[in-house]
């Protein structure tokens, strides 16, 4: 047993480490979306004006944008922003960035909360059933599933969704945010986390399975817990790790993710910001959102590391190569 | 059939072809496990038939993707349910439906190989110097894996697609330029482990160059891991390739590509002509499903014990 400061200091240490690893990976997430958006074959304030704008106004623009600024300039220009949670203004719609994104993050994050609490709670349902009953038919088809899950595109089983409850049963009204209603949630969430669904269904297995051979699960019955007791209490937490990974990378994806399912649910989320203003060439917006997304990113990612303390205090806080 | 596999597994001690001897058997010895693994056979059939329609198009196929039948045979020819005549069907102007996927297949799989090729390239390069070499290469390295980790696969992509003008090769770029970050991490972990080993030690000590010691003697020893993940990432390729063309980022038309055509089929579902959206969705499946399986096989063929992680 250790001591109970000698156990703290051993986690503070561990936070501290993971909290300052964070910073580099920041900076260099900061430097990659500032090194792509800038070499951009081509002009952009040609792009946004158009072949036929008139030298006078490109050059307006341009000094507008800072774009005739040296490019170290403009990097130092965009680290600031980046700090100060300035990330310029859409260069269509003037509108700044941030407020771009702030307006249209709710429809994503709901959508990405309800994916998640779907995928988490079938997910981890069909994996444990299929553990339990391993061999059994239960197991295969779980499997089965959870494979289809993996391997077909989310946007064409979305589509097949809409053409059964939509078209078909017509239990659902269509696509689209509606009167904002929960039933028009359905579907998009359905489609977005099968794919989370199927990979937590395939950890929870394994893990079950890894952990139900383990010594202390036979002490654990044999102290006479029920047989509950000792799945939801001892075995499940031990299987969560890997799939606690899932559910911070995937909810992280779904972020940046949702674009394939909002265009297809005509959802306008954060993806679909992305989409027009790729189609815009609203370089600004593009910049922004990749650099959000990824330090969306990062944060859950350092959440996750942070939580895996609660669900194992056994793991050890050495260097390690982050998501092993 | 055990005592084959226990032959194979026999290092064999004659000096001359010592090296050339152990890489045989241990193929032999995996293409032995392969075997038994019913889901890695299925995904293997999956895949070579896939890649056999894709390489025999013209053969297999009885009309030319591109050739829109409803100039000549008037909207008679559009949206034919499948048949006889047209497996899966025709499109709005006419187009056959199967000759469109068994063509998608051609630039589904050039992508991923393509792409998978590079990423490859770049991640066992970059891999195996940061776990060669330790210290700041490897801390620089790192950072960068890390950093590439940061970003979403799919935004990424579209982001880099987007600045870049279209084509294919500027695509197949985009994608192994995000993508080498999961071989670079399984090598560099690969690398790290085979320097300590004896067999390293004695190469350097002979005087072998550090690319010499890197390229002969750590790099075939580390190639299952890598096979693995390149076999998973094909998949997950494919599916991006896929997902791209869905949004309109693709393959430019009229190339048939398989999410292209499920987008262009979903105008058409509440006309009934559900098959213009659900064939390429099938053969979607049926080829990231094939690679899945086959490279969970391998991964248990190459090396049970091992535990390659999920990659991307």
């Amino acid at each position: 047993m250790e001591a109970f400061y000698g156990r703290r200091s051993v986690l503070t240490n561990y936070v501290f480490r993971r909290l300052l690893a964070v910073i580099p990976v920041i900076v260099g997430v900061i430097a990659v979306v500032f090194i792509l958006t800038s070499i951009v074959p081509g002009d952009p304030a040609r792009l946004m004006v158009g072949q036929r704008g008139d030298p006078a106004t490109i050059q307006k623009l341009r000094e507008d944008l800072g774009l005739n600024r040296p490019l170290w300039q403009q990097f130092i220009d965009f680290f600031k922003g980046v700090v100060t949670l300035d990330l310029g203004r859409s260069y269509r719609t003037r509108m700044p960035v941030i407020q771009a994104i702030a307006e249209r993050l709710p429809i994503t994050a709901r959508l990405a909360l309800a994916s998640m609490a779907l995928a988490v709670t079938s997910g981890v349902t069909l994996g444990m059933v299929a553990a339990l009953k391993q061999n059994s038919m239960l197991d295969y088809g779980s499997m089965i599933a959870a494979l289809i899950g993996i391997s077909a595109p989310s946007f064409w089983v979305g589509i097949m969704l809409v053409v059964l409850f939509c078209v078909q049963l017509r239990w659902i009204p269509g696509t689209g945010t509606g009167d904002g209603s929960w039933i028009y949630l359905v579907l998009p969430a359905l489609t977005l986390g099968m794919r989370p669904a199927a990979l937590i269904a395939r950890l929870t297995r394994s893990g079950m399975l890894e952990v139900l051979g383990q010594d202390y699960i036979r002490t654990a019955r044999s102290k006479g817990l029920t047989e509950k007791a000792v799945i939801i209490g001892h075995a499940l937490k031990n299987a969560m790790i890997p799939v606690i990974t899932v559910v911070g990378t995937g909810m992280a994806e779904m972020l940046g993710g949702a674009i394939v399912v909002e265009k297809l649910f005509s959802l306008p989320g954060v993806g679909r910001l992305g989409i027009e203003a790729i189609l815009n060439r609203d370089f600004a917006i593009i910049r922004g959102q990749v650099l959000f997304m990824a330090l969306i990113f990062v944060v859950t990612n350092l959440l996750v590391d942070l939580s895996y303390p609660l669900f194992d205090p056994r793991i050890k806080y050495g260097r390690t190569w982050r998501r092993e | 059939m055990p005592a084959e596999r226990a032959k194979g597994m026999v290092p064999d001690n004659n000096r001359g072809d010592r090296s050339e001897g152990k890489v045989c058997s241990l193929w032999r010895d995996v293409w032995e496990r392969l075997k038994q693994n019913k889901a890695a056979i299925a995904g293997l059939f999956l895949v070579a038939v896939i890649t056999l329609a894709a390489v025999f198009a013209p053969l297999i196929t009885k009309y030319d993707p591109g050739v829109q039948l409803v100039w000549t045979q008037g909207p008679d020819a559009q949206l034919v349910p499948p048949g006889t005549d047209h497996w899966f069907g025709t499109d709005i102007y006419g187009r056959d439906i199967y000759s469109r996927v068994v063509y998608g297949a051609r630039v589904s799989l050039q992508i991923g190989v393509a792409s998978t090729i590079i990423s490859v390239v770049i991640g066992v390069i970059l891999g195996a110097m940061a776990g060669y070499y330790g210290g700041l290469v490897d801390d620089i390295i790192s950072w960068l894996t890390n950093v590439i980790f940061a970003f979403p696969f799919l935004l990424f992509v579209l982001a880099l697609v987007a600045y870049l003008p279209p084509g294919l090769p500027l695509m197949y770029a985009a994608i192994g330029i995000v993508n080498w970050a999961g071989v670079a991490r399984i090598v560099r972990g690969q690398v790290l482990s085979a320097r300590e080993k004896e067999y390293v030690e004695a190469a350097t000590v002979v005087g072998g160059s550090d690319v010499r010691v890197i390229v002969k003697h750590i790099l075939p020893n580390i190639l299952a891991p890598v096979i693995v993940q390149a076999t998973l990432g094909m998949g997950s390729i494919i599916m991006l390739e896929s997902s791209l063309s869905f949004l309109g980022f693709g393959i430019q038309p009229p190339t048939p590509s398989w999410g292209y055509e499920i987008d262009q089929g979903r105008q058409y579902l509440l006309a009934g002509a559900w098959w213009w959206s659900a064939f390429p969705g099938f053969a979607i499946m049926a080829l990231v499903l094939g690679f899945n399986l086959l490279g969970d096989g391998l991964r248990d063929a190459l090396d049970p014990k091992q535990n390659v992680g999920e990659g991307r």
